[in-house]
């Protein structure tokens, strides 16, 4: 039903090649996210998917049928936009509607279908306003109501959550996750938030300069980085990278710790540096460490911890959780 | 915040420019209202004396002042209709994306440009007329008899120039409208399954809702008082056939130099305006609210 399938596709606009050439396998009700610095193309790929863009070369593949060319309509797929792209003159039951008003559905089973979404997205009471009287939250879900009723193969997201305030996104990212529980239906999810990333998928992308860059489930990505792009793009915050005389050490061109990975102590330890700033966040400090002939280090520590700024402290690196990249950025 | 004394300064001081405005219209106003109770014809000068209603009872039973009331409402709505649709269809052609777009753009508003002397004039002379006109030598060309628009349909051709000319306003104003649709609406209209023709009416067309008042607002005003297009062209004729209120006062007051009578018409045509101004501006209000 909802797999879909790319084939080598590219994009170009003009001169500029956006997605040089890409492959890709979404199986039936995956949540798949698409991850990325801004300009790698996520949004891009995305949009070839639904057929909002035509695509330079290559083939798309949906539940089974070749979509290359057959228009956004046809393809069976839903689409949630950043900016919701909800029609503003029309009420949010007519918005809801609108869809089913377009494919000729009968009012019988419009009525009932949007009965449903309201229920399961909480819209029942607001189904007459104007989605100008609507707080970003319930926008948001007017939009993922308009897309679940047409019952898509797949559902798409372009960045939703990112005109959202920080408490009201991390709701959202726990309602889209329920949602897709319930449905199993097949997402994919564009973001440039490796933590939505992270929290939400059974498979992530990590896209950059329209390369796939690698793909796999959250954990892979987080111990089995391919390469340094990857290492550095995944987990928050980001992985500390040693070149230079250290890394030789390692036999290696740089390489990767994570914060979290980095054991702090006052009086001994392996590499040597100057507290900066500590960050206190309750349950841990993010301490900025400079180290000579090294960009600022970031050290994860659990709880608290005594060290104020200009002390001198001592680290050591964890062995087994310790990455090495040689001088192409690959992972050795 | 305004505060009550930074209120009262902003009246103050604004007062001088409001008091000019005021005495700019009521001093003219006034004196038409005092005229029109005057007897008052140019050709007895001498004879002026209080004459009650008469004008008005002369001016409202004038056979001429109800086809000049039809022809005035005829010559704004032929207008409305003609500008708003060819600028709805001239806006969606204008905002695909074309070579040259902007010359033609530049080419497009030129019409506002020209007065509307200028154009009556080169409607009438070069396009119009039945012998050397453009369109009678298309008519001759395909074996028809010239139609000689000015004497035969001179309301329609007067509708045709001044629509000619108020055209580029409404496209502009249109075109604006239709630049500031969020692209991606259309997009999801399209996912949606809504065809070109349904993202129009559903889409397009609600989003100029607001340009299309304005639009007809401002140009309203405007054509209640065409007059030079009619005056070139037409003279009113032939026998009252495109005489309209403006054109009709005029010729109360110019050609037959009967002042107090022309004040009645201006006063009725005031009173008229006004009548259309105020359902208007409560249409308009209610659809430029939300």
């Amino acid at each position: 039903m909802g797999h879909i399938t790319l084939k080598n596709v590219s994009k170009a606009f003009g001169e500029t090649v956006v997605i040089p050439g890409l492959d890709l396998e979404i199986n039936e009700g995956e949540f798949v996210v698409f991850v990325g610095p801004s300009g790698c193309g996520k949004s891009t790929l995305l949009r070839l998917i639904a057929g909002l863009e035509d695509i330079s070369g290559g083939a798309i593949n949906i539940a089974g049928q070749d979509m290359t060319n057959v228009g956004p309509a046809k393809r069976g797929l839903s689409m949630v936009f950043q900016s919701y792209a909800l029609y503003p003159h029309m009420s949010v039951r007519k918005n809801i509607a609108f869809p089913l008003k377009m494919a000729g559905e009968s009012q019988e089973v419009i009525d009932k279908k949007i009965a449903d979404a309201s229920r399961v997205l909480n819209l029942t009471d607001y189904l007459d306003r104007k989605p100008g009287q609507l707080s970003g939250g319930q926008r948001q879900r007017v939009a993922i109501g308009r897309a679940i009723v047409r019952s898509p193969q797949a559902f798409l997201f372009d960045e939703p959550l990112s005109n959202l305030d920080a408490a009201l996104r991390v709701n959202m990212r726990l309602e889209i996750s329920e949602l897709h529980q319930q449905l199993k239906t097949t997402m994919i999810y564009v973001t440039h938030d490796q933590v939505e990333a992270m929290t939400m998928a059974d498979k992530i992308v990590v896209l950059h300069a329209g390369r796939v860059e690698q793909v796999g489930s959250p954990l892979e990505l987080y111990h089995k980085p391919q390469n340094r792009f990857v290492a550095g793009f995944i987990g928050s915050p980001a992985m500390n990278f040693f070149e230079g005389d250290l890394a030789k050490e390692y036999d290696c061109h740089a390489i990767g710790v994570r914060p979290e990975h980095l054991r702090l102590s006052t009086d001994e330890g392996k590499w040597e540096g100057t507290v900066g700033i500590a960050e206190h966040l309750g349950s841990d400090t993010f301490v900025h460490i400079d180290v000579p002939g090294q960009h600022s280090v970031l050290v994860r520590v659990p709880g608290d911890i005594a060290v104020k700024y200009g002390d001198k402290v001592f680290m050591t690196p964890d062995a087994d959780t310790m990455h090495r990249f040689d001088g192409k950025g690959l992972h050795l | 915040m305004a505060t009550t004394q930074t209120k009262t300064a902003a009246r103050f001081m604004m007062s001088p420019a409001i008091l000019l405005l005021l005495g700019w219209m009521i001093i003219p106003l006034s004196m038409t209202i005092w005229f029109s109770f005057q007897r008052y014809n140019l050709l007895m000068p001498g004879t002026e004396e209080w004459a009650g209603w008469l004008n008005y009872r002369y001016f409202l039973t004038d056979p001429a002042f109800f086809s000049a009331m039809a022809n005035t409402l005829l010559l704004v709505g032929g207008v409305l209709f003609v500008t708003v649709v060819g600028g709805v269809l001239f806006g969606l052609l204008l905002d695909q994306a074309i070579y040259g777009q902007g010359i033609v753009r530049i080419l497009v508003i030129a019409p506002f440009f020209v007065m509307p002397t200028v154009s009556a004039l080169v409607w009438k002379n070069m396009f119009m007329n039945p012998v050397n006109g453009l369109f009678a030598w298309i008519a001759k060309l395909f074996g028809f008899a010239p139609f000689d628009f000015l004497a035969h349909a001179p309301l329609f051709s007067v509708t045709m120039i001044v629509a000619w000319s108020w055209l580029p306003f409404a496209t502009l104003i249109l075109l604006t409208a239709l630049q500031s649709l969020d692209s991606e609406q259309k997009e999801a209209a399209e996912m949606d399954g809504a065809g070109p023709v349904s993202v129009f009416i559903y889409i397009t067309l609600p989003h100029l809702a607001r340009a299309i008042t304005v639009v007809v607002l401002i140009e309203t005003i405007f054509l209640l008082s065409v007059f030079a297009e009619i005056l070139v062209t037409t003279n009113g004729g032939p026998g009252y056939d495109s005489t309209n209120l403006t054109y009709l006062v005029y010729s109360q007051a110019l050609l037959t130099f009967d002042v107090g009578g022309a004040s009645a018409g201006g006063i009725i045509a005031v009173i008229l305006a006004n009548i259309v101004a105020v359902f208007l501006v409560r249409i308009v209000g209610k659809n430029l609210e939300s």
